[in-house]
């Protein structure tokens, strides 16, 4: 089985802060991986790791095969990345941002226009192409930045919260989108809020504190706590770090917050 | 994975071209903002001083002081319209401002004028509160004085048959070069090239860059293979061609419609201004890496325009300056383009006196592109 994702007790610092502390895991291509876990958690940087665009303080990575301190720029060409915020120009046509993000990852030419006709007619975004970014509902953005992150035919697709802020109804149909890629042979690493988004993917990770605190299969992680949801079950872990953690103590000894 | 990409390059600068295009703020500022500027400093920033109105309480009534108004009139400094009786009415006009100069000519000026060796006196009541003003009106009534005073003296000679002493024993003959009119919009317009394109520029690259970073593109795009070179020249480029429509635009101006005609070569002008705008260029670059929105870049550019409109000779010469200010002026690169436009609009000078000032801002667009790219590519790692 080959690994997309291979990293070993990744840890970044800012200053004196540690953002993320001794993440290991593993992840087979073609599987989908979530990373859940609260706000500020260390999720988003621990995905720029990934990307080959925060260089971690400590640790080592490979994505893909490449080493994401010395080969970044082989991950970047051959990963889709999608964040929070939708990364498009809103001042520029649906086309026009395609043409961007295929000049930017060096598509030119007839290839250049095979591919964004496959993914314009892959995400469904055909009548939309002459239309201004900003006039698109969130769902649409949702579904454009998806498209230009497809372009180049990524091997790892890795998705920072794709969800949040969209209406039910477009996540439904973007997850649907995200599944049938995987399906396709597409390694999907995502990260969300949503519970129900989480209990569909492989492999789950919960990212707590910097820490990655627990790793495996929505299923075997239910049968090793004996909780009945995830959602049970990630309070429970929330409750069971928290408790154990410094911060908290020292935070309730001070008589803080 | 290999060096420069054209392609990438390429995506850039076309996306960057989209943006300017839908960017009518952009647009206005970098064709409408030199013209009104130019036209805004061209008129208002006028250091020249004439046709100040002035009362006149003429208590002779004769020919002679009938005749000494007339010459004040002539000297286009004084516009002698108003008359008025009485020191009260006089205070009342000085007081109001509806007049700056106020003449005072006694009861026996015409009989002292015609008295052989009789001395006629003019009181000359001049409003300070400007100095430039208040200099001009009284060197202009001064230097009438002293040659209505000649013109007379050599008539009163001339009546006592002394027809050899009539000539002056001291001929000054001043020529004034460069700007022979001595207009301040001669002196004024080259200059504006400088400062407009300063602060076009300066804003127009900041903004480019900061809006990416405000809106999140910049977070999308580091996630990409581009390299900071492409996506630094892609950025910058768009502004280095709207410089050049800038300066074209404020040359047309300045020579049609100001009738400001350069002395010197218009393409060594271009060329300097090239390396000048490079520097600017760097300038709004070092502003995209500080700030974080496109409000404070707007801030950061006003803290370097008003400094370097009042310190780089723009309007104060800066031989006068105290020597603090006289360094901190010349932080400025728009200091030593204002020497090198000045140069070769109103002077005609090329290379062989302009190297210096050259020499100086190729050391500035090398070190500021330096720093500024050294931390656009930090920024985004």
């Amino acid at each position: 089985m080959s690994l997309a994702i291979d990293c070993q007790g990744l840890l970044k610092r800012f200053g004196s802060y540690t953002a993320v502390q001794g993440v290991s895991f593993q992840l087979p291509t073609g599987a989908i991986m979530g990373f859940v876990g609260p706000n500020g958690a260390g999720k988003t940087t621990l995905i720029r790791m990934l990307c080959g665009v925060l260089v971690p303080t400590e640790g080592q990575a490979t994505v893909l095969g490449y080493d994401v301190l010395t080969q970044p720029e082989e991950i970047k060409q051959r990963i889709g990345y999608m964040s929070q915020k939708f990364s498009l120009y809103e001042d520029l046509t649906v086309r026009e941002n395609l043409d961007f993000y295929a000049g930017v990852y060096s598509l030119y030419g007839k290839k250049a226009q095979e591919q964004k006709n496959r993914v314009i007619e892959r995400i469904g975004l055909g009548e939309r192409t002459a239309q201004l970014v900003s006039s698109l509902s969130g769902g649409w953005k949702q579904r454009v930045a998806l498209a230009c992150a497809l372009l180049h035919d990524p091997q790892l697709l890795i998705l920072d919260e794709p969800t949040a802020g969209v209406d039910p109804v477009s996540r439904r149909i973007f997850l649907d989108l995200i599944h049938q890629l995987a399906k396709e042979g597409m390694t999907v690493l995502i990260s969300t809020h949503y519970m129900d988004e989480a209990a569909t993917c492989d492999y789950l990770g919960f990212v707590f504190y910097g820490r990655l605190i627990a790793f495996g299969s929505p299923d075997d992680m239910k049968k090793k706590e004996a909780k009945d949801n995830l959602d049970d079950l990630f309070i429970y872990y929330v409750e069971h770090e928290a408790s154990d953690d410094p911060r908290n103590f020292v935070r309730k000894k001070g008589g803080r917050g | 994975m290999g060096g420069f990409s054209w392609v990438r390059f390429l995506a850039v600068l076309r996306k960057e071209f989209i943006h300017i295009r839908r960017d009518r703020a952009s647009l206005i500022m970098a064709i409408a903002m030199p013209i009104g500027m130019l036209l805004l400093f061209g008129y208002a920033v006028n250091t020249d001083v004439d046709h100040l109105s002035t009362v006149v309480w003429d208590q002779s009534q004769t020919a002679d002081s009938r005749d000494f108004i007339t010459s004040i009139r002539n000297t286009q400094y004084l516009d002698p319209d108003e008359y008025v009786q009485g020191y009260h009415q006089i205070e009342g006009y000085l007081d109001s401002g509806k007049a700056r100069v106020a003449v005072i000519i006694p009861p026996d000026f015409g009989k002292e004028l015609q008295r052989d060796n009789g001395q006629g006196d003019v009181q000359v009541l001049v409003d300070g509160s400007d100095p430039t003003i208040a200099r001009a009106a009284m060197s202009a009534v001064q230097m009438l004085g002293l040659n209505k005073s000649l013109e007379i003296q050599g008539v009163r000679l001339a009546a006592r048959g002394a027809a050899a002493g009539t000539n002056m024993p001291l001929n000054i003959e001043t020529r004034v070069w460069y700007n022979p009119d001595m207009k301040s919009m001669v002196f004024n317009i080259p200059a504006l090239i400088g400062l407009i394109l300063q602060n076009v520029i300066a804003m127009l690259t900041s903004f480019s860059i900061v809006r990416e970073k405000e809106r999140g593109t910049m977070e999308q795009v580091v996630v990409t293979p581009i390299r900071s070179l492409e996506l630094l020249m892609g950025k910058l480029l768009p502004f280095v061609l709207i410089g050049f429509v800038s300066l074209t635009l404020i040359l047309a101006t300045g020579i049609f419609w100001f009738g400001v005609m350069p002395a010197g070569s218009i393409p060594l002008l271009v060329f300097l201004s090239t390396i000048f705008l490079f520097t600017i260029l760097a300038i709004g670059l070092l502003i995209s890496s500080v700030a974080k929105t496109q409000l404070q870049a707007m801030q950061m550019t006003f803290i370097l325009i008003l400094p370097s409109i009042l310190l780089s000779g723009f309007i104060f010469p800066r031989e006068t300056m105290p020597i603090p200010l006289k360094i901190l002026g010349g932080l400025f690169p728009l200091t030593y383009f204002l020497n090198i436009v000045r140069g070769i609009f109103l002077k005609g000078v090329g290379m062989e006196y302009l190297w210096q000032d050259t020499l100086i801002l190729c050391a500035f667009a090398i070190i500021l592109v330096g720093i500024a790219a050294k931390k656009f590519k930090k920024n985004l790692d």
